[in-house]
């Protein structure tokens, strides 16, 4: 046997009395020692001592404290004394900080919180909770709305410029990418179908109606709310751990009209931007497929996507992007004010703004879209 | 009945969030001009009391008045008056961090006084004078040391003139030298300005050093036990808890 492994063995000394021999080595990095004493412990009859000897130790570490306290805990739950009298002191003092949790210093829950209806309740309470919450939120970014229109609102306008760099020209490389790929994809799809019945050009129509009116913007809001409102939460989230949003309120500013004014106001004026260039990239995007694979002569597409997008469409999609941009925004401020206080709580709601966002301007487009089908636009 | 020196009254105060209460039974008076120090142990709630003292976290019970006025009972254009006369040191300092220090002192400034932009500069470099950053206008908070970012929010916190400051945990992460120098700052402000100080700590050496009057606060009965000048509650107070506090544990 090498000399550095921990060695653990047992001898009875008389009909009642167990020697436990701990030697060698005990460490938490090398082999792990022999479990039989613990056995032999549990189903050992008519023993009342056990004895432990520790004499040939070379080293421990909290390997051996662990297993002695293991042995400590089942020879008390048959009853069996340990003399722990021949343990070097070190042990002895450490063995002795380690005192079982009492209940009484453990919280309590009032309820098992693992029970169903609990938790059905609790969940219930919260989601009304939380929707009143939202409701409020916004009513109080309403009425700062109201306040800026009035020229009373408070807050750093080189916060708002801030805000509309981000959202505005920092945002178009990935609007660029993503608005041709969408034409590219919209038209693709198209023009296959189309020629089956040799109507290729009206993929020209295909795509420029699907992106001004529709994917336009909810491809900009979708980026958006992965961008900005991702990035709204998360520094509101942060200012809100820092206690600089307490500091605001003991400083006599209302964080909803000083940091989600500007925020919201930036990125409702940037997306109808925004989307109107993710339309623009589309169209080239279908065109390249046009005209580039399919040899649609470039005139007849350009006449054919003029035709089919009157300035009406660029309006309906417009004011559709205006609302996404409102909505993006509301949800990145509402999770950063409303962020707990630590690391974890910005992640969470970093996660929540894009989650809610995106969730909202797909709602917000379904309906928007069946508003414009009622009203025959 | 009210004391005409008392700048804060506090009466039956209790403090919790929902229906966990975290202190109850609270009455105390701040003299105007005094140091008072809330003290405790870690978690008994000092912060808490502050938040319901500088206007942020309402109370669940009982009343305080600033100068004579409910804080929590007025109008909120009231209680912002009163929030105002209050000047807050942070924890961490709570610079706003997308502003320079000279902004962060001047926004209140800007916001508040009719100062042109070349009178407000003049103040700025003097509150940060005050807490020796004199030059540290253009810095921004990431930029500078925890203990000076300390000193700044107090600079901050002092921008308008407040008749109180309210320190929450002032020695905390700094070392005992900084430390020793923020009560040094603290004691000056009173002796030059007269500035009441409302300090919540569990900094023994900062207790002794400041303490005008003082409240204990104590976990287990989730009230105060104890009132008055610390160093007279080390030789007066028969309460064991009061006395393992004061001597860190060492009775």
């Amino acid at each position: 046997m090498p000399e550095d492994e921990p060695r653990i063995s047992t001898s009875r000394l008389d009909d009642e009395t167990l020697l436990i021999t701990l030697s060698g080595i005990w460490s938490m990095k090398g082999p792990a020692p022999d479990t039989g004493v613990l056995e032999e412990l549990r189903s050992g009859s008519s023993l009342l001592r056990v004895v432990l000897d520790t004499t040939g130790l070379e080293d421990w570490d909290t390997s051996l404290i662990t297993r002695l306290k293991r042995i400590g805990d089942t020879a008390a739950r048959r009853g069996i004394v340990v003399d722990t009298g021949r343990l070097p002191p070190g042990i002895t003092s450490l063995l002795g900080m380690v005192k079982p949790a009492s209940e009484a210093d453990l919280p309590r829950a009032e309820f098992d919180r693992e029970e169903f209806f609990y938790r059905v309740g609790e969940a219930s309470i919260g989601f009304v909770e939380s929707a009143l919450d939202i409701l409020g939120f916004v009513g109080e970014t309403s009425v700062a709305f109201a306040k800026f229109l009035a020229g009373r609102a408070r807050f750093r306008k080189v916060d708002f410029l801030i805000a509309l760099q981000d959202a505005g020209a920092q945002s178009l490389p990935i609007v660029t990418v993503i608005g041709l790929l969408i034409g590219v994809i919209l038209a693709f799809v198209g023009v296959i179908q189309l020629r089956l019945f040799g109507a290729q050009v009206y993929v020209a129509n295909l795509v420029g109606i699907a992106t001004v009116r529709e994917m336009g913007p909810l491809m900009a809001a979708i980026i958006m709310a992965g961008r900005s409102g991702a990035a709204f939460a998360a520094h509101l989230g942060t200012m809100t751990v820092n206690e600089e949003v307490d500091a605001l309120k003991t400083a006599g500013f209302s964080p909803v009209e000083f940091l989600v004014l500007p925020r919201v106001l930036a990125l409702t004026a940037m997306l109808p931007l925004l989307a109107l260039y993710t339309d623009f990239m589309a169209i080239v995007g279908g065109a390249v497929v046009g005209v580039g694979a399919f040899d649609i002569p470039y005139a007849q597409y350009l006449e054919h996507t003029a035709r089919a997008v009157p300035p009406l469409f660029f309006a309906l999609g417009l004011i559709k992007a205006t609302i996404y941009g409102a909505l993006v925004a509301l949800a990145g401020c509402y999770y950063g004010i409303r962020c707990g206080r630590s690391a974890s709580a910005v992640g969470t709601a970093t996660t929540s703004a894009v989650v809610l966002g995106v969730t909202l301007v797909i709602v917000a487009t379904a309906v928007t879209t069946i508003i414009y089908d009622i009203l025959g636009v | 009945m009210r004391d005409p020196d008392a700048h804060i009254e506090v009466r039956d105060l209790a403090i919790g969030y929902g229906s966990y209460v975290i202190q109850r039974d609270l009455s105390f008076d701040v003299a105007a001009g005094a140091i008072f120090v809330i003290m405790g142990g870690s978690g008994c709630g000092k912060s808490t009391l502050m938040k319901s003292l500088i206007g942020l976290h309402p109370p669940s019970a009982g009343s305080i008045r600033i100068d004579g006025t409910d804080l929590w009972e007025s109008e909120p254009s009231t209680r912002r008056e009163l929030m105002l006369q209050g000047g807050v040191l942070f924890q961490g300092g709570a610079l706003w961090s997308s502003m320079t220090l000279g902004e962060n002192v001047a926004l209140m400034l800007e916001q508040y006084t009719h100062l042109d932009p070349g009178e407000i500069e003049d103040v700025v470099s003097f509150k940060l004078g005050l807490v020796g950053l004199a030059g540290f206008e253009d810095f921004y908070p990431s930029e500078i040391s925890g203990g000076m970012r300390k000193r700044a929010g107090l600079a901050r916190a002092m921008a308008l003139d407040p008749s109180i400051l309210f320190f929450d945990e002032p020695s905390s992460g700094l070392d005992p030298i900084s430390s020793r120098r923020l009560d040094d700052l603290i004691l000056q402000l009173r002796g030059t300005l007269g500035t009441t100080a409302v300090i919540a700590t569990h900094d023994l050496a900062s207790i002794f050093a400041l303490a005008d009057d003082s409240i204990l606060l104590d976990t287990e009965s989730k009230t105060m036990i104890a009132a008055g000048n610390p160093s007279s509650l080390l030789k007066e107070s028969t309460d064991p808890r009061v006395q393992a506090f004061l001597r860190r544990g060492e009775i």
